[in-house]
């Protein structure tokens, strides 16, 4: 009786049964077991994940996830694109973290094509990045706390992304899609009133992740949810190719911010938190750490930020400003080649890595000499902290699996692509 | 910069004593291109004698029409202890292109290996779980190979609107 139930409970056609055979235990063909599928359009899931589980009562067994309903084909379509049009298509990839993808992008350009980008514009890339970082997080722990019942600290944290939001809007004209960073600077300078309101909001944010901690560090409820819950060993998240928040909340101390500065990271004094215990609760504390280190780096590169073009003068690859056009026949020249056919970097390949908030978002840029990208591949952070879940899964509770979804701190655009 | 460039100039020197790898260089990237067969040791004596952790990435690039080798599957290997990255390159051939997997060296591989089969439509040698990743499990062709054609929707004008309309991939009842 109970084998007919769960035989039907399967509900798979028996090609895609044989497809997955391999993936689960021999329990759930002889009806042991339950598969159950969580997903695609599941609340917990942030996104468009399915998740097929085995479940030995509420203990999951096997957790098999399967991605790929928002592929959108980005890779193809920057192929089709020059090299500046393409860039629209890497804000659509993580869409928490859109400037760094811009970033990861523009620098993997900069390295193809040699070009320098003045102290202004690294400095602005900078501040905006952790901006970024740190509304990602917010987005992180609000949604992370949703999925665990503690749905008020969801509205304050939204509200602090809000605030986030507006000052991309005020340099940029956009809340998400930005692409303020392009290849060789920034689209434009800053606005006036841009430093008074960025030092509005550090100065507003630590009282703000004070009120978090108060909410959460010692509420029982959230401890015993996280305690223990999904424990990545060292070992594990270096053989998974773990980084990020995941990774340094196992021990592995490893930010490509410090180990290989890119912008101008070297300038500024931030600690790389990390814990050794690599539980939920270790993941909560080194974001949380790392959320006030964000504003670190934007109080210190506000203090400096020096003055200057954020633009590079390279006219090769930068279109020279509006004003020179009517005043010099060159300037206008190059600003035809470069918005008709776009600029054509040498042959060759480079990879880029910069530190995402979750992990490391590398850019893999081909070019054959021609004024499109050859072969773009973004080697995104989602992608392979979301492979080391089915590990995390077993022997938990469902009801763990959806704080174990919330702690990877995934983002289907970005592992999808 | 300079003694960092020099760490990595001993490995690849010793590599090459090993293995019979070309080096290639390219704004101060260094990548070697290695024989299909000896890529897992490759991998395997990156991570066990010269410290390389961490997988990375791992894709591939079509050099459609050329045959031979049409594939290039690309692997970027990092050091955390050294604090070094070192490319790979293996050249594939256009006719049923097949790479050994080297999942039992970095785990993480699984996923870029069934992307790369999802894709570029080259076989992994000894993958635990080859399906597609990204496409739906019936889809035909792999999308990223140049041969694949990009596709467009037509557009509609008055007198052709039927037409069109008639061979538009609507959902069948």
């Amino acid at each position: 009786m109970s084998t007919e139930i769960s035989r039907t409970s399967l509900n798979l056609e028996p090609a895609a049964l044989d497809e997955i055979k391999h993936l689960i235990s021999n329990r759930a063909i002889e009806g042991e077991t339950v598969l159950l599928n969580m997903g695609p359009q599941h609340p917990a899931t942030h996104g468009v994940l399915r998740l097929l589980l085995e479940l030995d009562g509420e203990v999951v067994v096997n957790c098999i996830p399967d991605i790929g309903f928002l592929h959108t084909g980005i890779e193809k379509n920057m192929e089709a694109k020059t090299y500046v049009q393409a860039e629209v298509m890497t804000d659509r990839l993580d869409y928490l973290n859109n400037i760094g993808n811009n970033l990861v992008y523009c620098l993997a350009i900069e390295k193809l094509t040699d070009l320098d980008v003045p102290p202004r514009a690294q400095a602005i890339r900078v501040i905006l990045t952790e901006l970024q970082r740190i509304s990602s997080h917010l987005v992180w722990l609000g949604t992370h706390c949703l999925d665990l019942g503690a749905m008020s600290l969801f509205l304050y944290t939204f509200r602090e992304r809000e605030f986030i939001l507006d000052i991309f809007e005020m340099v940029s004209g956009q809340r998400m899609m930005t692409t303020y960073l392009r290849p060789g600077g920034l689209w434009r300078d800053i606005p006036v009133e841009f430093e008074g309101t960025v030092r509005e909001f550090t100065g507003l944010l630590p009282r703000r992740i004070q009120q978090y901690d108060d909410l959460l560090e010692k509420n029982r409820l959230f401890l015993e949810r996280t305690k223990g819950i999904g424990v990545l060993s060292t070992e594990d998240a270096l053989s998974w190719g773990v980084t990020g928040p995941m990774a340094r909340a196992s021990g592995v101390d490893h930010d490509l911010r410090k180990s290989i500065p890119y912008s101008g990271y070297e300038l500024y004094e931030f600690i790389v938190p990390t814990h050794t215990d690599g539980d939920t609760y270790a993941r909560y504390l080194v974001r949380m750490e790392e959320l006030r280190q964000s504003l670190r780096i934007v109080e210190q590169a506000l203090d400096k930020l020096p003055l200057g073009p954020v633009r590079s003068n390279n006219r090769k690859y930068v279109p020279p400003p509006r004003s020179e056009l009517s005043t010099s026949m060159e300037a206008v020249i190059h600003h035809f080649k470069l918005w008709t056919e776009g600029f054509s970097p040498p042959k060759g390949s480079v990879y880029v890595g910069v530190e995402s908030p979750r992990g490391e978002l590398g850019c893999f840029i081909e070019s054959d000499g021609g004024p499109k990208p050859y072969r773009v591949h973004m080697r995104t952070p989602s992608f392979t902290n979301l492979q080391i879940l089915p590990l995390l899964a077993k022997g938990h509770l469902v009801a763990d699996l959806i704080a174990l979804i919330g702690t990877v701190d995934i983002v289907l655009g970005d592992i999808d692509r | 910069m300079t003694d960092k460039n020099e760490g990595l100039k001993e490995i690849v020197e010793a590599l090459q004593a090993r293995f019979d790898a070309d080096v290639y260089e390219f704004r101060s990237e260094t990548s070697l291109i290695v024989n299909l067969e000896q890529i897992v040791d490759v991998c395997q004596a990156l991570r066990d004698d010269f410290d390389f952790e961490i997988l990375a990435e791992q894709s591939a690039v079509d050099y459609w029409p050329q045959q031979s080798p049409r594939f290039h599957v690309v692997y970027q290997i990092r050091s955390l202890k050294r604090n070094l990255i070192i490319g790979l390159r293996v050249p594939v051939e256009g006719d049923a292109p097949t790479v050994p997997t080297i999942e039992g060296v970095y785990r993480n591989a699984n996923w870029f290996e069934r992307e790369i089969w999802d894709m570029f439509g080259i076989t992994i040698d000894g993958h635990s779980d080859q399906r597609r990743i990204l496409m739906p499990h019936d889809w035909e062709g792999h999308p990223l190979r140049k041969d694949y054609p990009l596709g467009y929707e037509e557009v509609q004008f008055t007198f052709n609107f039927d037409e069109i309309n008639d061979r538009k991939p609507y959902a069948k009842e």
